[in-house]
């Protein structure tokens, strides 16, 4: 085969992935600074940009799909990254997915006063991007060593989400009325740990492309409530 | 732009087989155009027929249109009878699936061409050999022992050096049938690299010996069975996406 024809197609497709990750993280950004400053305008833009990233996606596969069909015989290291690369464009485009629904939630509360100001959802946002930034570099240079390290961060994102779903509750307690806010923060919350958890799967993905191994990262998974899966998937 | 122009082209052989069926085809330049298909289908008589080695064949009929265009737009109808055979070759020069190495030196393989033609130059001579053996991704090779028998080199550097010979000439398409059904995977891989990058200033119609390479090669592909064509599409539609069942069929492997 001509292996620079080759190299030149999985160089594009990795490419392709670091632009999505870059959407993602922008979306994810504005989708949080809107909810913060309440912003309906940018959160519609978030909202309805989401189709760019799905349209991303479609086109990644695609591209995948053609590479496998006219460069064979792909095998080994270069099958393996195919087909993560697929893996991971799906993960990525679900992230997108989660960005959209943070939008959505900040359309749903409105202009009504936040119920609490919003201090650990930014943050959990800042860690689970830097985790996704890590990952995708770590996929893109073949970077094993790191692959396995950036699964141990995401305690802290489980933390500060148990911390968001405690007080939350204590504010519904108090106060039945912020009942419909709470939940629309709390489902925010979740939005962020669960793209945390998808980081991991990125992960394996980047460990798998180069040892060929196929199994779960340990990763502290102690969210109070792990058996409320907000959106129906893992 | 189109570099090949055939309409409702057909061919009879002599034993009453039709080999061709009225086959319509623009081939574009400067970019590998693959014909592929089972056994029998066409893609070598098509070939013969471009450089009309099929003068030598016993062929009772051929009808309708072949047109060979230059770059000035001005066309060749390659079915006419009174065209210098030699002249179209020097232009369509071809590869064989196994590779015909003069019994000369390497240098002399190269030369021999040119000097038919006139060339005497030495430098021009030195110049054409060291330019066609790297664009045949040879010249590393044998750059120390050009004056060895061609006969000495392996079977895949044998092939090449019959790539740098077309090449050496200057042609204005290269048509290679099956030029690598005898390598192993590296030489392969080097002539399927030497011909990815000559596409730019040449037109290159391929014959693959395999499906596989068929794709990974094909900028557009034409599917021919039984002397039709079933199919001609750019190379990313016809393997993934073939319009037609029978094509379908064949890239998936239920017959062939």
């Amino acid at each position: 085969m001509t292996r620079e024809a080759l190299d030149r197609k999985l160089r594009s497709l990795l490419d392709n992935i670091q632009d999505m990750e870059e959407l993602v993280e922008h979306a994810t950004i504005d989708a949080v600074d809107a909810l913060k400053r309440q912003d309906l305008v940018a959160a519609q833009k978030i909202y309805d940009a989401d189709s760019i990233i799905n349209t991303r996606r479609f086109d990644l596969e695609n591209d995948c799909v053609i590479t496998i069909a006219t460069q064979q015989p792909i095998m080994a290291g270069d099958l393996r990254l195919v087909a993560s690369i697929l893996e991971v464009s799906g993960e990525l485009e679900r992230m997108g997915d989660y960005a959209k629904g943070i939008a959505k939630i900040c359309l749903l509360i409105g202009t009504e006063p936040l119920i609490k100001p919003l201090i650990d959802i930014p943050r959990m946002m800042e860690i689970t991007l830097s985790m996704l930034r890590r990952a995708v570099t770590a996929f893109i240079n073949h970077d094993v060593e790191a692959a396995r390290s950036i699964p141990d961060d995401d305690y802290l994102v489980d933390d500060l989400y148990n911390q968001v779903y405690r007080e939350l509750i204590t504010i519904m307690f108090a106060k039945p009325t912020t009942i419909d806010q709470a939940n629309h923060l709390m489902w925010a919350a979740h939005n962020l740990e669960r793209m945390a958890d998808r980081v991991t799967n990125i992960c394996e993905r980047a460990i798998y492309v180069v040892t060929g191994e196929m199994k779960e990262v340990d990763k502290t998974d102690d969210e109070v409530n792990s058996s409320y899966q907000g959106d129906g998937s893992n | 732009m189109n570099k090949f122009i055939l309409e409702n082209l057909s061919l009879t052989y002599s034993d009453s087989v039709q080999a061709l069926k009225g086959i319509n085809l623009e081939i574009p330049a400067n970019s590998i155009t693959v014909l592929f298909g089972p056994a029998g289908g066409g893609k070598s008589s098509l070939l013969r027929t471009l450089n009309r080695l099929n003068d030598l064949a016993d062929v009772k009929q051929v009808a309708g249109r072949a047109d060979l265009l230059d770059q000035d737009g001005r066309t060749l109808n390659l079915l006419d009878k009174t065209i210098d055979v030699i002249a179209l070759r020097r232009r369509l020069s071809m590869v064989f699936a196994r590779p015909i190495v003069l019994p000369l030196s390497i240098r002399q393989n190269l030369t021999y061409g040119l000097e038919v033609s006139g060339v005497r130059d030495r430098r021009r001579l030195n110049q054409a050999i060291e330019l066609s053996l790297e664009q045949a991704a040879l010249w590393d090779e044998v750059k120390d022992r050009l004056d060895d028998p061609a006969t000495m080199l392996s079977g895949g550097q044998q092939q090449r050096l019959c790539l740098a010979r077309c090449l050496a000439l200057e042609p204005e398409v290269i048509i290679l049938d099956e030029p690598t059904s005898g390598l192993d995977p590296i030489s392969t891989n080097k002539v399927e690299a030497s011909l990815q990058k000559l596409k730019v200033n040449y037109t290159i119609i391929l014959v693959p010996h395999s499906i596989q390479q068929a794709a990974r090669m094909a900028d557009q592909a034409a599917f021919f069975l039984q002397g039709e064509l079933i199919e001609f599409a750019t190379g990313d539609t016809l393997f993934i996406n073939p319009k037609q069942v029978k094509t379908k069929d064949y890239v998936e492997g239920r017959f062939g």
